[in-house]
């Protein structure tokens, strides 16, 4: 491992920040988003920006690459102060960002993916499609990717997309390299190549801003950290000196360890029974049983396909073969509206795009699937509708100035929770949640894992698709562990340890 | 490399426009003549010119539906400018022509840049007020032929190696623009704001001020064919290229340019145009009613976004293995 | 649950607060103050009979843009009104060809506009094709076929009990036309405000995959909208025959144009998931007033389309450039 290569961080003589936020304001329409943060990149040095949802942290990287303009405070590249009036500005000063989901042109080439904005001209001051093809594999075979150039960026997956997004940074040579959840969508021997090339970059001296919520690669990857909490700057120091615990304290704000509630359910009779699923490319051979009472638990590597299956089972895609059978009955279920009749119901992992509609008051959000039951011969019945809604958000804690308030303006744990009452409304037998906390913060985590366990304890069937092995471990009375849309293993009681789930989803 | 080619867009044009040259020649060979094709090149010239135009403006997300509202204006304006000062060499007429249509283009530019209205509505709306605003200035009057002056009429026909103006401003535009968009900064903007607005935004590119010089480029094509327009017929009232905006953007469907930005080529917008006007001017001559092209461009129109549709349908997620290797 | 019981109200504030509020009730002071100058610019105005003439300029609109209201809440948008007028017509001409009384008529109108909504309706939900282009598309088609049943002829000759539709009145000077234009508005006002199926066009506007994944049946309801929108052009090509006695292919030209402005200026959102149905009503009366008040003064029909395509423009961006100027 190449670590500290280029730059020695010895206490006495540590290095000027290439980059520097200086008491840094942002302050959106009733929102301070940040208040007076300050941040250092160091050349060489990996820093992990840390903090829960909503701490600042995307509205500091979109500051550091010119998408939004400080309130009060100063950038700072090399000590000189500057301004990114432009996303252009921030390139111009060597500062590029890989974000999340990959966000590059899936209609132009590879080539261009890494070279727009910057392309080679030729004396005509016309593109120079040669040179930078051949400048682009010259790059690409630096990250060790066999990638043809030439070839649209859509016929690529999604592992070599994001070695492009990484070329292309380097190919800008930034001086500041910003990784915003680089792993997220990446499998397990993605993630170690992705480290590798991490290693490599900061060997080549530059300053690498790494935004993580896995703790395992915060401690794997990076040299320095920052901590924000609402906004405001909490610590940083090195992170050899500091534990996972002291991290989490400074993001919370108070000791918190992670505490599952205990589960006291009763697991009764047999509810739902899928047998014989087969997807052509999603997932093959899928059978499982579910009972009342139960938390089922989903593990698997990100792309193993159990959201697929999730979503083929609540009707959105037609599975072209297979049986579902609930209280012993074959049900057919051939849209959302079929399986919510038939008492199943699932909570989806896109909580923006799928689960919440944003702009409807959050009692209508709550309704919306349980119109029936509040209307009278299909002419709405609003009383009705705020009873119903008052009922479900109190049962899960729901805090909101108004049950007419526009959902999309609560926090995305409240969200959370209005999603999941408009599941609770319809009264069903099998519910589905599908990353039920993930981006939530973790009070609003906590809350959510209390009230799956009160649901299943009043007799409610629950399926959990989870990545995180602490929630699935925690939670789940059985597990079924998925790899390339197969069911790689059924574990329940001693059986079940990290160890064992992480080796059945990767297959090793 | 083959196969790529040969499932493109635009070879699949080209083989329907063969067919469909190679059917009417059974019937009727006198209509494959390179004089005969050569003219029909030369009457689809006008839609060529503006569906390049508009082709740039479908891949930065927009539709300029003032187009042919915005050829009537200017053609009036520079009808006008003629009678008035016949003596004004043609050069002065075609940068006044270019000059008021990019004004006019960059008009919604500003609407859909600085204010975010949405294009269709900022050019619904200037189509009716360019129209009306023609009225205003020509009190719903028409220039006619004799009033023209003989220069003013004669450019767009001059003959140039053996073809007329209008075909060799086409032919140009259709280079000029090829260069611009596979060989220019701009050029590549276009693609990458209708492509991905959102990481178009992350490298730099000012989504709006994209999209305002995809209109201005709009407006100057169609500025420019509204001098060629009223040159070549020689007449300008309100309503001349009423309802060609329709068939400008018919043949950008045609051409594979999708509605939903990003995808498309100078070339798919010729072929798109050159298919309809193949069309156009088949129909007398197979001895079908000219009332028959609204309908058969209607119909153009849906079957090209369905075919469009179904080549870009979202193919699955491939988790399967054994899904790979047959995907 | 852990916390203590927490109580969140219904309502901050009352239904009522938010009506004075809302963009209705500065639409409806608009509407009084373009009534009361009209009544100062013209001693004409305020006269029962020339009120009540004035009522046709939208009635047959208004009755489009209440379905079209619905149909752009859900996110989709049709184009092809105006051509489903032409085709109803020439359909019902047809018919009375080949002798058809009034009831067969009324039929044909009616189903003509169904079976144009349904192909649109197919073709957006089935094959998942834009509206936008699908519907210019069938714009050009089904105007296209009236132009081949017609040609350059018209039909005439409507029964007299026909022209009850478009000309009679129920009592004094209150016109068929205008009774059964406040009559759609309640209907399209329950339905959109009052009623399951309201509700559900709304969360369709908002977030469709979001409304899908709630068991919201999205293609049926958008079915059904395009359907209803169909019918509706039916409704107005019965209303608008019977008024003009005649039919010919350039019926009701443009009039999508401004069936959309008078829905944008109802303060229907036209990216989808905003609007109300009171809104369209008084935009209607608006619309009408400033046409009619335009007509008194003498102004020509070309100009007032001036004015149309201004105030589509205006609507959306006046809000906007005062939100601009107060930042």
């Amino acid at each position: 491992m190449a670590r500290n290569a280029a730059a020695p961080v010895s206490p006495a003589g540590a290095p000027e920040p290439i980059l520097a936020l200086d008491a840094i304001t942002k302050t959106f329409p009733g929102v301070k988003a940040l208040s007076e943060v300050r941040l250092g990149l160091y050349p060489g040095q990996v820093t992990a920006l840390i903090g829960e949802n909503g701490a600042g942290k995307s509205t500091v990287v979109k500051i550091l690459t010119g998408i939004y303009q400080p309130d009060g405070g100063a950038i700072r590249v090399n000590g000189q102060a500057v301004t990114f009036a432009t996303a252009q500005d921030a390139a111009d000063a060597g500062v590029t960002a890989i974000h999340q989901e990959t966000v590059l042109f899936d209609e132009l080439s590879v080539a261009e993916n890494i070279f727009l904005g910057h392309a080679p001209r030729n004396r005509f001051g016309l593109i120079d499609w040669s040179t930078m093809e051949r400048k682009a594999r010259e790059i690409l075979r630096g990250v060790g990717a066999e990638i043809e150039p030439s070839h649209k960026l859509r016929d690529l997956g999604i592992a070599n997309k994001h070695l492009v997004a990484i070329a292309r940074a380097l190919s800008i040579d930034a001086s500041v390299v910003i990784m915003d959840e680089p792993t997220a969508a990446l499998s397990h021997k993605e993630i170690q190549e992705l480290y590798e090339l991490v290693d490599k970059l900061k060997a080549q001296g530059k300053a690498i801003l790494f935004i993580s919520h896995k703790f395992d690669e915060i401690f794997r990857i990076a040299d320095r950290f920052t901590v924000f909490r609402d906004g405001q700057f909490v610590g940083d120091g090195h992170i050899s000196d500091v534990t996972e615990s002291d991290l989490v304290k400074m993001m919370v704000g108070r000791d918190v360890s992670q505490i599952f509630p205990t589960r006291n359910s009763q697991i009764g009779e047999e509810i739902l029974q899928v047998a014989g699923y087969d997807h052509p490319t999603e997932f093959a051979d899928i059978g499982f049983t579910l009972r009342r009472g139960e938390i089922l638990g989903f593990y698997g590597l990100v792309g193993a396909g159990r959201s697929e299956l999730m979503q083929a089972l609540f009707g959105i895609t037609t599975p072209p073969k297979g049986v579902t059978k609930i209280d012993g009955t074959v049900r057919v279920i051939r849209s959302p509206a079929d399986a919510i009749h038939n008492g199943v119901v699932y909570v989806p992992e896109d909580r923006g795009k799928q689960g919440a509609i944003t702009a409807l008051p959050i009692f209508q959000n709550v309704t919306l699937p349980s119109l029936s039951k509040t209307s009278h011969r299909g002419f709405l019945r609003l009383a009705e509708e705020f009873k119903l809604a008052r009922e479900y958000t109190r049962r899960l804690d729901l805090r909101a100035a108004s049950l007419d308030t526009e959902l999309g303006t609560l926090s995305g744990g409240n969200q959370q929770k209005v999603v999941i009452a408009k599941w609770l409304a319809t009264q069903p037998k099998v519910i589905i949640l599908d990353e039920p906390t993930k981006g939530i913060d973790i009070g609003s985590k906590a809350a959510v894992h209390e009230f799956m366990a009160e649901l299943a304890a009043q007799g409610l069937a629950v399926i959990m698709v989870s990545s995180e092995i602490p929630e699935i471990l925690g939670m789940s009375d059985r597990v079924i562990v998925m790899r390339e849309g197969r069911i790689a293993a059924e574990l329940a009681g001693d059986d079940l340890s990290p160890e064992t789930l992480v080796r059945h989803a990767a297959g090793i | 490399m083959l196969k790529r080619l040969l499932a493109s867009r635009e070879v699949i044009l080209l083989g329907a426009i063969g067919v469909l040259l190679a059917l009417i020649a059974t019937r009727f060979p006198g209509f494959v003549t390179p004089a005969n094709l050569a003219g029909v090149f030369n009457d689809t010239s006008p839609l060529i010119l503006l569906a390049v135009g508009q082709m740039i403006v479908i891949l930065t997300k927009c539709i300029d539906l003032s187009v042919a509202a915005n050829l009537a204006l200017t053609g009036m304006v520079v009808s006008m400018i003629n009678v008035a000062a016949p003596g004004l060499p043609i050069v002065v007429i075609l940068l006044v022509a270019v000059g008021l249509g990019t004004a006019l283009g960059m008009i919604n530019g500003l609407l859909v840049w600085k204010l975010a209205i949405p294009p269709i509505v900022v050019t619904l709306g200037t189509m009716t007020i360019f129209r009306g605003m023609i009225f205003l200035l020509s009190d719903g009057k028409w220039v006619n032929s004799h009033e023209m002056s003989d220069a003013f009429k004669a450019f767009p026909r001059a003959q140039v190696l053996g073809l007329p103006m209008l075909s060799w401003i086409a032919i140009a535009a259709v280079i000029l623009f090829t260069l611009v968009m596979t060989r220019t900064t701009l050029g590549r903007a276009f693609y990458a704001v209708g492509g991905n607005p959102h990481a178009a935004t992350y490298t730099g590119l000012n989504v709006g001020k994209t999209q305002f010089w995809a209109f201005a480029i709009s407006g100057a094509l169609a500025g420019l064919t509204g001098y060629l327009w009223v040159s070549r017929y020689a007449v300008s009232y309100v309503d001349i290229a009423g309802g060609f905006e329709l068939d400008v953007v018919a043949a950008c469907v045609i051409g594979g340019i999708s509605i939903a930005g990003g995808i498309g080529t100078v070339g798919g917008a010729l072929l798109g145009a050159l298919f309809l006007g193949v069309i156009k001017n088949a129909l007398p001559v197979v001895n079908i009613s000219p009332f028959w092209q609204l309908a058969i461009s209607g119909s153009a129109i849906i079957i090209a976004v369905a075919f469009n549709a179904r080549a870009n349908r979202e193919k699955g997620r491939i988790i399967l293995k054994s899904a790979e290797h047959t995907a | 649950m852990s916390t203590t019981e927490r109580f969140i109200p219904d309502r901050l504030q009352s239904p009522l607060a938010t009506r004075l509020k809302s963009w209705e009730s500065l639409l409806l002071l608009v509407a009084i103050a373009i009534f009361i100058a009209n009544s100062f610019a013209s001693p004409y105005f305020l006269n029962a009979w020339s009120l009540s003439d004035a009522t046709f300029n939208f009635t047959e609109k208004a009755m489009i843009a209440f379905a079209m209201a619905l149909l752009i809440i859900s996110g989709e948008i049709d184009l092809s009104v105006a051509s489903i007028i032409a085709l109803a017509s020439t359909a019902m001409g047809a018919a009375l060809q080949l002798g058809a009384g009034t009831p067969v008529l009324i039929l044909v109108g009616l189903g003509t506009g169904l079976l144009c909504g349904a192909f649109n309706g197919v073709l957006v939900t089935r094959l998942g094709l834009p509206s936008i282009v699908v519907t210019i598309g069938t714009m050009s088609l089904f105007r296209g076929i009236s132009y081949i049943v017609l040609g350059d002829q018209a039909f005439r000759g409507y029964p007299a009990d026909f022209a009850f539709f478009g000309q009679g009145y129920v009592f004094w000077v209150v016109s068929f036309e205008f009774v059964l234009f406040v009559l759609l508005a309640i209907i399209y006002s329950v339905v959109l405000h009052r009623t399951n199926f309201g509700r559900t066009v709304y969360a369709i506007g908002n977030n469709p995959t979001g409304a899908l994944f709630s068991g919201i049946r999205v293609a049926r309801v958008k079915f059904i909208l395009f359907l209803l929108t169909g019918l509706m052009a039916g409704v107005a090509s019965i209303c608008l025959t019977s008024r003009l006695g005649s039919t010919r292919p350039s019926i009701a030209t443009g009039l999508e144009l401004e069936v959309v402005t008078m829905v944008v200026l109802g303060g229907v959102n036209i990216l989808g998931g905003s609007g109300t149905i009171p809104g369209v009503f008084i935009a209607a009366f608006v619309m009408g007033l400033v046409t009619f008040g335009l007509g008194l003064l003498n102004v020509p029909g070309i100009v007032m389309s001036i004015v149309i395509g201004a105030l589509l423009i205006g609507v959306i961006a006046l809000p906007r450039l005062w939100a601009m100027w107060r930042k």
